[in-house]
């Protein structure tokens, strides 16, 4: 292919195309670990700007290679096991579902604009994208001389030691993007339902981009589906966004696959001045295997971060929240709750990096991780890393893990309330701290009614 | 109704029940007096299965059934109850909801149908009315935030929405007003009938005003040292507690 060709279609066609002529036929794993020059075949020579991208990250990951337990930000985690798992194919190409298939996601009385993403993506025909003065939204892939991914791509410095965001960056097929310009605010909720679908074990890996403009404001909520039985669908997307001066973005996760699905997630953002962020995490039983990676720089000042998680995991599932905040800038406040319901024989590992540089006086940064272990074999590692280089700040972090109170306990059974029963209600009110801070009523009690069945069934 | 036969039961090894023999029939209403740490709160509490007491001896019979065979719920669902001395705050339980899978888990394992949305609001306005409950309070939490008072009509509140045959009261006028002392014990009056029975632990003479036992017994020491009618609280709000203390020493020299 010549670069002339590829101008207009920046870089979908041609990735595609260049795999479905070049042959991974070996497992992904195995080129991803043993010959890197299998991927190079896909990135082609430095044609244009993401091109240059492509293979300056593809350059990056195989000088990091994948994170071994001596990584140390994946000590507790081994990425590798679950890579090895199946033997995945690198999915690129773009598929579609039936409407149907999303109904799954759906929740109930929420008005917002629904849009499909499957495989990463954009699968037109049964999303609602939201339309108005000031908003950009479509695939990615359709958007690469927009003025925010000119400005802002692969521009968050967070991202270039993860070795598997630059796998993403490197390989990447396609997500969503999302521009709104100054002053332009989205009316309702975007729900993105991000469908995983494959007639193979696959490698999956959208990108995102969404950007906020000055005083934009946007509250969207992500939710997962991967419906295949036979298949094992493996995902490893990254977001940036960014949040321009006073714009404010109320971002909801909610991760709940099934069992032929792991997930490593990461999420890039960064912040301007008097900008507000509101993150959200829930990850619900189904998944064995996530990996969340969290970050947010702190670029100007005056900004508000509220980073809250909620995991619940059973069986044997592992639950990764790796988070880092980044406190570049003067008088900005951070607080940061992640809890954690850990039954049978489910793994939980927090890390709560907060960085306070030198000139960030006056921040308040707080973190706290409360964990309940309700499982025999379950356990929580859980890792608060403080680095304070500024000294008029007040920064706090906190860490539990126990049982429910038996004060609690007995007070409920004593009404005639059923262990179980019991157990759910505690578990209801223990996600609580979290739940009520979802502002959108028909999400807090689609995700309290999921809580509830989870712990009822 | 109720048959405690020489109940012993220990806390953390420290032995606080010592030989508790004590009959509670159908409709009667019985006072439990006594010093502070004399174990009423601790007799209320194996009665309602708290797992952390260990009965060493003796038995509790309630309607013909061991109760100390029962977990806490099933002690309830069979007519049990208990008002706490302390209640507990729960943040993240809303009252209504908690009442609710209550008396559903009570209506089941009497085999009754599950009352729906509007027949249990309906029975909630009725009860509420009867102690005087803030309506505002029943979307709150559980306890969280509730003053001393509020938490102590919210007992009784539940215990007219349960409707068990045994309720024992421990201390629920202490941390209630004058006015809320009058409305909580004209609750508990309208509750009584010739099936309940009522269990009213008190330091004060002066809720049995209100609420009339027909019995006081004097818990000292883990046992029961004295039993009377009403007239005997009026004597102990007199005279205090040494004079009994005294009389159980004599007799104990014997
Ligand atoms: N968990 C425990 N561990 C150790 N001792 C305990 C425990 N619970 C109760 N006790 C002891 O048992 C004794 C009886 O306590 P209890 O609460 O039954 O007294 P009470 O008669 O209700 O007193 P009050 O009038 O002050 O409410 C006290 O000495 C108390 O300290
Ligand atoms: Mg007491």
């Amino acid at each position: 292919m010549t670069a002339g060709t590829q101008r207009h279609s920046p870089f979908e066609i041609q990735i595609i195309s260049n795999i479905m002529t070049s042959d991974i036929t070996m497992p992904f794993y195995q080129a991803i670990t043993e010959d890197v020059n299998a991927l190079s075949a896909q990135v082609s020579p430095a044609q244009d700007e993401l091109q240059c991208i492509r293979r300056e990250a593809l350059d990056r990951f195989s000088a990091l290679g994948l994170p071994t337990l001596k990584t140390e930000a994946w000590r507790y985690t081994n990425i590798q096991r679950f890579l090895k798992e199946y033997p995945y194919e690198l999915l690129t190409a773009a598929a579609t579902v039936p409407a149907s298939v999303t109904e799954k996601a759906a929740i109930p009385q929420l008005d917002c604009y629904r849009i499909v993403l499957v495989n990463g993506h954009l699968q037109a025909d049964i999303s609602e994208l939201p339309a108005g003065k000031g908003i950009t939204i479509g695939a990615l892939s359709a958007h690469t001389q927009a003025p925010g991914f000119v400005n802002w791509f692969n521009k968050q410095p967070h991202l270039s030691g993860e070795s598997l965001a630059a796998l993403n960056t490197a390989l990447f097929a396609d997500g969503l993007y999302i521009e709104l310009a100054a002053n332009a605010v989205i009316d309702k909720p975007v729900h993105i339902v991000n469908v995983y679908t494959s007639g193979t074990h696959a490698f999956i890996q959208p990108r995102h981009l969404w950007v906020l403009n000055r005083n934009a404001a946007a509250t969207v909520i992500e939710s997962t589906i991967h419906p295949d039985t036979n298949t094992v669908a493996f995902a490893n997307s990254v977001l940036e966004t960014v949040i321009e001066e006073n714009a404010e973005l109320w971002h909801y996760n909610i991760q709940q696959g099934n069992e032929n699905f792991r997930e490593v997630h990461t999420t890039a953002a960064q912040q301007h001045a008097n900008s507000r962020y509101h993150h959200f995490n829930f990850t619900l039983p189904g998944t064995p295997f996530t990996r969340n990676n969290l970050s947010v720089a702190l670029n100007g000042s005056y900004t508000e971060t509220n980073l809250n998680g909620l995991y619940i995991a059973d069986k044997s599932q592992h639950v990764d929240n790796h988070t880092y905040m980044d406190h570049i800038m003067p008088n900005c406040n951070s607080n940061e709750l992640y809890k954690g319901v850990l039954l049978d024989s489910a793994n939980g590992v927090f890390t709560g990096r907060i960085l306070v540089h030198q000139e960030a006086q006056k921040t308040n940064a707080f973190q706290q991780n409360n964990n309940l272990l309700l499982g025999n074999k379950a356990d929580i590692n859980s890792q608060p890393q403080l680095e304070i280089y500024a000294d008029d700040v007040k920064c706090s972090h906190g860490f539990t893990a126990g049982q429910f109170s038996e004060e609690s306990m007995f007070y409920l059974r004593s009404r005639g309330i059923g262990e179980d029963a019991a157990k759910a209600l505690m578990v209801n009110a223990f996600s609580h701290d979290i739940t009520n801070e979802v502002k959108i009523p028909a999400l807090q009690h689609y995700l309290q009614e999921q809580i509830a069945a989870i712990m009822n069934n | 109704m109720l048959t405690i036969k020489n109940l012993h039961a220990e806390v953390e090894g420290k032995q606080i029940l010592k030989g508790i023999n004590l009959e509670i029939g159908k409709g009667e209403m019985h006072a439990i007096m006594g010093p502070n740490g004399s174990g009423k709160s601790s007799l209320a509490s194996v009665l309602a299965g708290r797992e952390n007491y260990t009965v060493t001896e003796g038995e509790v019979w309630f309607n013909g059934k061991n109760l100390l065979d029962m977990s806490p719920e099933d002690r309830a669902r069979e007519g049990v109850f208990l008002a706490f001395q302390y209640p507990v705050e729960i943040p993240g339980v809303s009252n209504l909801n908690f009442l609710k899978t209550a008396l559903n888990e009570i209506r089941t394992y009497k085999g009754l149908p599950a009352l729906e949305g509007r027949e249990f609001l309906k029975l909630t306005k009725e009860k509420q009315q009867l102690v005087d409950f803030n309506a505002n309070l029943m979307n709150r939490s559980l306890n969280e935030g509730f003053s001393g008072g509020e938490k102590k009509r919210n007992e009784i509140f539940q215990l007219a929405m349960l409707d068990p045959q045994l309720a024992i009261l421990d201390e629920t006028d202490s941390g209630l007003d004058i006015d809320a002392l009058r409305i909580v014990s004209n609750g508990v009056n309208k509750l009584r009938d010739a099936e309940k029975s009522f269990v009213v632990i008190t330091h004060y003479q002066r809720l049995l005003e209100y609420i009339v036992p027909d019995f006081v017994h004097v818990l000292y020491n883990g046992r029961i040292i004295k039993t009377g009618t009403k007239e005997l609280a009026l004597e102990l709000e007199e005279r205090g507690y040494d004079w009994l203390k005294e009389e159980l020493h004599l007799k104990e020299s014997v």
